[in-house]
């Protein structure tokens, strides 16, 4: 029973729930005992408060059996990245800087998820402070890629995606800056999805880059992802930038093919560059939505060739300023020696962030200093308006861009440490959603001739979650790909 | 844009940010910046002389409440994060020489 609960999606284990036929906390604990299995080799998870976790099932328990009303995803355990605070959990974002921190009140998509009755899992891995795509800037761990230990799940939401790629947890939240959901869901073969920017609140969401930071969901079907999304979705006053836009019920449609569906594809996606297998499986995707009927349309994102320029001015800048806050006195680790206040400053930040997290302050102060402003900081934000006005007028055309999420299946670990441009490159095809504020979707769509999952990258115009999550059904119910699940057998540690 | 990046630039930066770096880590992060900067050279080639910046991607009008009182953050909950707090404040080094 235990396995066989780890491999049931979201929506069949709330079908088992509501029947009676198992109950939360067996559901948990057998999640708690997946972790305990398979963890040691994946390190998905930064920690797991296990006594917490069966408390709070067998209170979900004791509601049902009592006939008190229950929330939509009652009993589900959800895995949460380590950014994302909730009140008496830790919140690391993996960085020394935060190591003993306890979160002293819930992020917004976290009471969304206690008023639901999830079960909290776990704080899954991250790169420090979400900046990487790799899961390798984390203070504490490199999370493997369940598929083959030697590569990388990808980043910055690399623990919440390997944790629902091996059946550690059925849902996960992950953050996503400039691909950080839908990079990691495709180096592992689930789907992730970065919601249209103001879709869901940042409150509580430790804060990257706050004009590009998105909130969304992980799971190991389109349905899972939706009902997840419904749930974290829509207006909160705490949050400036969250749109007061009704959240329309995705599963309700979700089923519906979209007649007359148009799906642009972008040359510039299709270049120098992409791995031949991962070209040759979406090509494939996109000829399953020919077969369904679908209008197959070329548009042009002419300026998507600067996104990653643009991104690596935009975010270090805005990361600059909001890891100000780190500063050894509100809260953090503070350098136990110093020789004065400035001093005390620059010796904690020095001692309490990693390299990547050094080297994004440094460029974004530079490019904020006086003299490089204009030339770097403002540049780049009249470019970034070019990058949206290309997607209104790609979006006027079509209802949806499909292409690849990554130009490689997930590289091995330490490959690209030494060589931030080249890991930047690797985002070259999500950013421009960011920098838009558009919905993306990365979905499974088959392996590579070496065994690595490969993703489909859906896009669509702002708020257009409906039509985004209904696309992708259409692809994933015809496609029927085989369910996988990775040999985890195989990982050192791995029992099962 | 920028001329070659040098270790200076990188010292001057490291201290505008705050940030404590060795010897070492200067040399290092001066290549690695100066080649992240010459990427980002590329955006000169963009003709944007008729574009205004664009900060938000959801171009928002101000967003106004009613300015009602309501409970913050409790004290204790708000110093529990602290390295070094006694009760009531945060606690800094001096701040005034000789003060």
């Amino acid at each position: 029973m235990s396995s066989r609960l780890t491999d049931t999606g979201a929506r069949d284990l709330l079908r088992l729930l509501e029947t009676g036929e198992v109950s939360c906390v067996d559901v948990a604990a057998a999640h708690l005992d997946r972790i305990g299995a398979v963890d040691g080799a994946v390190e998905a998870f930064l920690s797991v408060d296990r006594e917490q976790v069966l408390a709070d099932a067998a209170e979900v328990d004791r509601k049902r059996q009592t006939g008190e009303s229950l929330g939509r995803l009652a009993g589900l355990p959800v895995a949460i990245k380590d950014n994302i605070c909730a009140a008496g959990a830790p919140a690391t974002c993996a960085s020394r800087m935060l190591e003993q921190f306890v979160s002293p009140y819930d992020a917004h998509v976290i009471g969304r998820l206690r008023a639901a009755d999830a079960v909290l899992l776990g704080r899954t891995n991250l790169d420090e402070f979400a900046m990487g795509s790799s899961c390798e800037s984390s203070a504490f761990q490199p999370t493997r890629n369940p598929w083959d230990a030697e590569r990388s799940p990808g980043g910055s939401s690399g623990g919440s995606a390997a944790a629902v790629c091996a059946g550690m947890a059925p849902l996960a939240l992950g953050s996503d800056t400039g691909g950080s959901i839908r990079q990691p869901a495709s180096f592992c073969g689930v789907v992730g999805m970065k919601p249209t920017y103001g879709r869901v609140s940042r409150y509580g969401l430790v804060a990257f880059a706050s004009s590009l930071d998105q909130i969304g969901p992980f799971a190991r079907g389109v349905e899972d992802a939706a009902l997840l999304l419904e749930i974290i979705a829509g207006h909160d006053p705490r949050d400036t930038t969250s749109v007061d836009q009704p959240v329309p019920s995705y599963l309700d449609t979700l089923d519906e093919p979209l007649k007359g569906l148009r799906i642009g594809v972008v040359p510039e996606h299709f270049g120098e560059g992409l791995d031949s297998d991962v070209e040759t499986r979406v090509q494939d995707a996109i000829d399953v939505y020919r077969s369904l009927g679908a209008e197959i349309r070329e548009v042009s994102l002419p300026h998507s060739k600067y996104c990653v320029a643009v991104y690596y001015i935009v975010a270090p800048s805005e990361a600059s300023s909001n890891l100000a806050r780190y500063d050894g006195v509100h809260y953090g680790f503070r350098a136990a020696e110093y020789d004065g206040l400035i001093d005390m400053y620059a010796a904690t930040r020095g001692a309490g962030f990693g390299d990547e997290v050094k080297r994004r302050i440094m460029l974004g102060t530079y490019a904020l200093s006086s003299g490089y402003y204009d030339a770097y900081y403002v540049k780049a934000l009249k470019v970034r308006r070019l990058i949206r006005q290309d997607f209104d007028a790609a979006f006027q055309e079509v209802d949806v861009i499909a292409g690849p999420v990554t130009p490689a299946p997930a590289f091995r670990i330490g490959e690209l440490i030494d060589d931030p441009l080249a890991m930047y490159l690797n985002d070259i095809y999500t950013i421009s959603a960011n920098l838009a504020g558009v919905p993306g979707i990365s979905l499974p769509c088959g392996f590579t001739s070496s065994e690595l999952p490969v993703g489909l990258q859906l896009m669509a115009a702002p708020f257009e979650e409906e039509r985004l999550l209904r696309a992708a059904r259409m692809y994933e119910r015809e496609a029927d790909v085989p369910i996988r699940r990775p040999p985890l057998g195989m990982l050192p540690g791995g029992s099962v | 844009m920028a001329e070659q990046l040098s270790t200076d630039d990188v010292r001057k930066v490291a201290h505008l940010a705050r940030l404590k770096l060795s010897d070492q880590d200067v040399e290092r992060f001066t290549g690695q910046l100066a080649d992240i900067l010459r990427y980002v050279e590329q955006l000169k080639e963009v003709d944007t002389d008729a574009v205004e910046p664009l900060v938000h991607a959801v171009e928002l009008t101000n967003v106004l409440r009613d300015d009602v009182p309501r409970a913050s953050l409790p004290r204790d909950a708000a110093l529990s994060n602290a390295p070094a707090a006694d009760g009531a404040y945060f606690l800094v080094p001096p701040i005034l020489e000789n003060a």
